[in-house]
């Protein structure tokens, strides 16, 4: 059966809290500032909105029904979005189609962590059974030594090169200096990143994201409430989610997007190279090659040569996390599930400021989640269209 | 290759010793049957007993067609190494201390993929032989070993983590007069310990065999009395900080049924030397040797009871020895969760009727001394927590493990001979 | 009378002239104890287990459960401890009347043999040159031979070899002498037990223990400081602890001494 599109339905008021290294405060305060914020975006107050959808990992003991408490929220529809990198797109999934239904007239999406000393050692201890099982056994290296591995066998299959990477982190830098929230300041040049400290080889120190607190959100809402209430809103035009895909891939060297790929682009009626910039989830370049290829922008195996080939920066031939992506401006937890899809909506609606693609108009989001053992286990991906 | 390890230097008096920190100790309950192989150094994984798929990690239902029987069984251990890594960052205490650490994926040839330990001989793409250890968390954990032998291979760092190897390690026997300790010394000696400490009780009754004991070169015979509290912590006092592999092997063993005599004396003394002397020992030993646990290389690795294999099923012709065996082995659980806190392994060693004047009527087989002594380095060497020595001990296990009530029917009747 | 003797002998011991010597050994884990071929029972080696010290485990006070034998250490054999005295009457330690602990005794000494010849024996001949000098033992006597194998420690002092021990100790004869003639109370050995190391060969076998427990008399072994005592003229007190049915039972054992001249140390 054709799945159903999206009509009438936008996501607006997007809001990213700046990120800080490290914080004191909890998940909750992150929450509420990024919720703050996407609510004053739109003019709205707390009780006004009656869908909440949240995806944090650091919250405990609470859930989102004790958040609402917290909050002082009285939705009539929530979720709660445990997927890590894939948590924005899932979120935008569940809200649009909850909004479509009527089952909520303004859902907010909110994601964010935060990161005290030592809590990411305490969040990785208890991520999955299989990974206390039988990855952090085994040197205990965390998302880095599972990405190590195949970042080896991808490097081995494929020919890529350590400077192929490179190139992702490069442009991603570059874009990250435009941004003033990003947790990456300095320049950083391909002899940097061919010379970084390895963290596990062939993984250096540029590979990988800086854990860091903060949080992100975004409003879905029907096209005609948005009008009336004069926000700059996006459409979805296409969705696509999957776990566990290839689970007998004997090491992960592709993600769920290429089962999926070509009914995203069937039901957004557009192919790659219509899209005006891409934001992938980029934990490691790998991941973002690998999306490359998965999501049609280069055939398998091509992702290198794309990578060398492609000018990956805001004025690039495509604008590639544009903000910084996780690389540059940090990784904030499940808030890293929506740094992307943000960034995104703020490009399509032309209010990226600083960071802004000229003639943004179309923007396809992927996200990846999910280190349950040796692989990122969800997949997801979004485009999403300016509304004019 | 492997670079050989060197003799350590002689302690920095100071510098202070490492306290010990652990690989994580958290499993699931499913994933404590790799534990439980490792204990005994077998390879094996969770297959499906309905569609045969081999399961890894540890599942609670199969992969393949969702039952929920699976059962631990041996798998081939082979496979090919498809991606290799070295860890130079990690949040854990355990491995921060020791880093680099090699680690890769390998393909088995029974199926699943597994993120493993890597010997240092592994090259990127080869074949590769599996084995699985007990970690310094006492823990069952994978690493691949090259496919073939290579130079000086149980010297590499990692591997020696999961092993109690004696070389460059300092051994305490504690009963000299035992028929097996001369060939427990020579073969701790040959397997490279520099140091053999041999306890000797009552030294005012001489015993045969004591000349030639005490000139072979590394040994040296101090008292000890199992059964004397304050000789074992004196003991202690002396030896206990370089103590690094401790063999108790003391025994007491007298023939008979519980009506034959009709008393405690020898029940007693079965006890005192098999039961208490094990907690005497643990007592005045355990604290030091757990202290030691990450002392380089030769902290201390392992603690080993020499125990009968009827600690685990009563032979009603030797009613009380087997019943202080079956104290020991309680205690002996007891002393590997203590011990367990500094790396420290414990390992029994379950032997059937052992070739000395206590079994002289029974018929073969009989454990040999120098049997015992090559099981007991073989199990140190690959860090094993149980070791069944010779054909009796093997299948009192194997009947154990398949329903103890119909072994305690058979013993029953059979007794020891 | 009898008042003014023991107030004379509260004054002796008092300003000295009359000396205790302690007879007994220290109670060590370590002393030796009568060995038997492995299949028998064995004695039990004197054990002290601290039970606290003024710790977490007793705060204001220090003791130790203790394990021995009725044989371990300085002891005394009743009657009862042997086939032969098993009939006996008050043939065990509790029932053995209190004045049989304290009696006069007599030393003779075997130490020159002794230092000769590690099988030495108490001869016949050797009590009558004993009693030419001495004179003849009196009757309810303790008999103490003399040694000084208190003196040898560790291996020496079981003295083990693959025939057994080698120690002093009285032949048949002697014991019989002793006992049937001069009608002794009781013997006493520096050694492990009244007999010799090889006592099993002489016919009985363990002479001493087979004429003495036959006859009603008591053994003590292990005693020390038999050269600090004369010939005759010592007091011996030996109290067994009263066990109920007991065959024996360690002992502090001493001997009251008319201070030597040529001996100024006290006790020891």
């Amino acid at each position: 059966m054709a799945r159903q599109p999206y009509d009438g339905v936008v996501l607006a008021a997007p809001h990213t809290e700046p990120y800080q290294r490290y914080s004191t405060e909890t998940a909750h305060w992150w929450l509420a500032r990024a919720l703050k914020g996407t609510l004053d975006a739109a003019g709205l107050g707390p009780r006004e909105i009656d869908g909440f959808s949240v995806a944090s990992f650091t919250l405990f003991p609470d859930t989102p029904v004790g958040l609402t408490q917290h909050l002082g929220l009285c939705p009539r529809w929530l979720d709660s979005i445990p997927m890590g990198g894939a948590s924005g797109v899932v979120a935008l999934r569940r809200a649009a189609r909850a909004v479509q239904a009527g089952d909520a007239d303004i859902v907010a999406c909110v994601a964010g962590d935060t990161n005290r000393i030592d809590s990411f050692r305490k969040l990785l201890s208890s991520f999955s059974r299989f990974a206390m099982d039988a990855a952090y056994p085994y040197g205990y290296g965390g998302p880095n030594a599972n990405f190590a591995l195949l970042t080896d066998r991808y490097m081995q299959d494929y020919g890529a090169t350590r400077s192929d990477f490179g190139r992702i982190a490069v442009a991603q830098r570059d874009n990250a200096l435009r941004n003033p929230h990003a947790l990456m300041k300095k320049p950083l040049t391909l002899e940097d990143y061919l010379t970084a400290r390895p963290i596990a080889e062939p993984l250096a120190l540029f590979d990988c994201v800086m854990p860091c607190a903060g949080s992100e959100a975004l409003l879905v809402m029907r096209e005609d409430e948005a009008l009336r209430r004069g926000l700059p809103c996006a459409r979805l035009t296409g969705s696509i989610e999957r776990h566990n895909a290839f689970a007998d891939d004997p090491i992960q060297l592709r993600g769920g997007w290429a089962m999926d790929a070509d009914e995203l682009y069937a039901m957004a009626g557009c192919a790659p190279g219509d899209i005006d910039l891409l934001q992938t989830y980029d934990d490691y370049p790998v991941i973002s090659m690998m999306q490359f290829e998965d999501l049609g922008f280069c055939d398998k195996g091509e992702g290198p040569r794309f990578a060398r080939e492609t000018d990956l920066t805001i004025t690039g031939d495509l604008p590639h996390n544009t903000s910084g992506g996780q690389l540059s401006a940090g990784q904030a937890g499940a808030g890293g599930g929506f740094i992307g899809l943000v960034e995104a909506l703020r490009q399509v609606t032309g209010r990226a400021g600083p960071t802004q693609v000229a003639g943004a108009r179309r923007a396809l989001v992927s996200g990846f989640g999910m280190i349950n053992y040796d692989r990122g286990l969800c997949s997801g991906a979004v485009i999403l269209e300016g509304a004019q | 290759m492997t670079d050989p390890i060197s003799p350590p230097p002689k302690k920095n008096p100071q510098a202070r010793t490492r306290t010990p920190t652990l690989p994580p100790l958290t499993r699931s309950r499913a994933a404590l049957g790799l534990t439980a192989a490792a204990a005994e150094g077998r390879f094996m994984l969770q297959v499906c007993d309905g569609c045969g798929a081999v399961q890894y990690p540890p599942r609670d239902a199969c992969v393949q067609c969702l039952s929920t029987a699976l059962t631990w069984r041996d798998v081939t251990p082979a496979g090919r190494l498809i991606a290799t890594t070295r860890v130079h960052a990690s949040p854990d205490p355990y491995f921060r201390e020791r880093l680099p650490w090699r680690t890769g994926t390998v393909q088995l040839d029974a199926g699943p993929s597994v993120i493993c330990h890597l010997h240092g001989d592994c090259e990127s793409g080869a074949r590769v032989r599996l084995i699985n250890r007990l970690d310094k968390a006492g823990h069952g954990v994978i690493m691949a070993l090259p496919e073939e032998a290579t130079p000086n291979m149980a010297d590499d760092p990692q591997l020696r983590e999961m092993t109690a190897d004696p070389k460059h390690r300092r051994v305490l026997i504690t009963d000299a007069r035992a028929p097996d300790a001369p060939a427990l010394a020579k073969a701790m000696l040959e397997a490279g310990a520099s140091t053999v400490f041999l306890g000797e009780a009552e030294g005012w009754r001489p015993w045969p065999g004591r000349e030639a004991l005490a000139a072979m070169e590394g040994v040296s015979i101090l008292p000890l009395d199992v059964t004397d509290t304050s000789s074992a912590r004196e003991l202690a006092g002396e030896i206990g900080g370089k103590t690094d592999i401790l063999i108790n092997n003391a025994r007491f063993i007298r023939p008979g049924g519980m009506f034959d005599r009709g008393d405690t004396v020898f029940p007693g003394r079965e006890m005192e030397v098999n039961y208490l002397g094990l907690l005497r020992l643990a007592q005045a030993f355990g604290p030091a040797m757990r202290g030691r646990g990450a002392d380089g290389v030769n902290s201390a690795a392992a603690w080993v009871n020499i125990l009968s294999a009827h600690a685990l099923i009563n032979a009603p012709d030797h009613a009380t020895f087997c019943a202080s065996q079956a104290a020991a082995l309680s205690l002996s659980q007891a002393l590997r969760a203590e011990l367990r806190a500094g790396g420290v392994k414990v390992m029994n060693l379950y032997v059937g009727p052992t070739d000395d004047d206590w079994h002289q009527p029974l018929p073969p087989p009989k454990v040999a001394p120098a049997a015992l002594a090559r099981s007991l380095v073989a199990g140190l060497r690959d860090g094993l927590e149980e070791v069944h020595c010779g054909d009796v001990a093997r299948d009192i296990a194997e009947r154990w493990r398949r329903d103890p009530k119909v072994l305690e029917r058979e013993i029953g009747q059979e007794g020891l001979g | 009378m009898s008042a003014q003797l023991l107030e004379a002998l509260a004054a002796a011991l008092n300003d000295g002239s009359v000396e205790t010597v302690d007879l007994t050994h220290t109670l060590d884990p370590d002393f030796p104890v009568i060995v038997l071929p492995p299949e028998f029972g064995q004695c039990a080696r004197f054990r002290m287990e601290e039970v606290s010290a003024y710790d977490h485990r007793g705060p204001s006070w220090k003791w130790h459960n203790i394990t021995i034998s009725e044989h371990t250490g300085t002891h005394f054999d009743a009657p009862a401890h042997w086939i032969t005295g098993r009939d006996q009457p008050q043939g065990h330690v509790d029932e053995i009347a209190p004045g049989r602990f304290l009696g006069r005794a007599c030393v003779i000494d075997c130490s020159e043999g002794a230092a000769r010849d590690d099988d030495h024996e108490l001869t016949p001949e050797a009590i009558a040159a004993w009693e030419a000098a001495h004179g003849t033992i009196p009757p309810d006597s303790w008999v103490l031979m003399r040694t000084d194998w208190s003196k040898r420690s560790g291996a020496a002092y079981l003295n083990m070899r693959e025939d057994g021990a080698h120690s002093p100790g009285p032949t048949p004869e002697a014991i019989r002498l002793l006992v049937e003639e001069r009608g002794i109370r009781g013997f006493g050995t520096e050694t492990v037990g009244t007999d010799a190391g090889q006592g099993m060969h002489y016919t009985p076998p363990f002479p001493a223990h087979h004429t003495l427990h036959g006859a009603g008399r008591y053994g003590l072994q292990c005693l020390r400081n038999l050269d600090r005592l004369p010939p005759t003229g010592a007091v011996l007190m030996a109290a067994p602890l009263k066990i109920r049915h007991g065959t024996g039972s360690p002992l502090r054992v001493l001997a009251l001494v008319p201070r030597s001249t040529d001996n100024g140390e006290a006790t020891a």
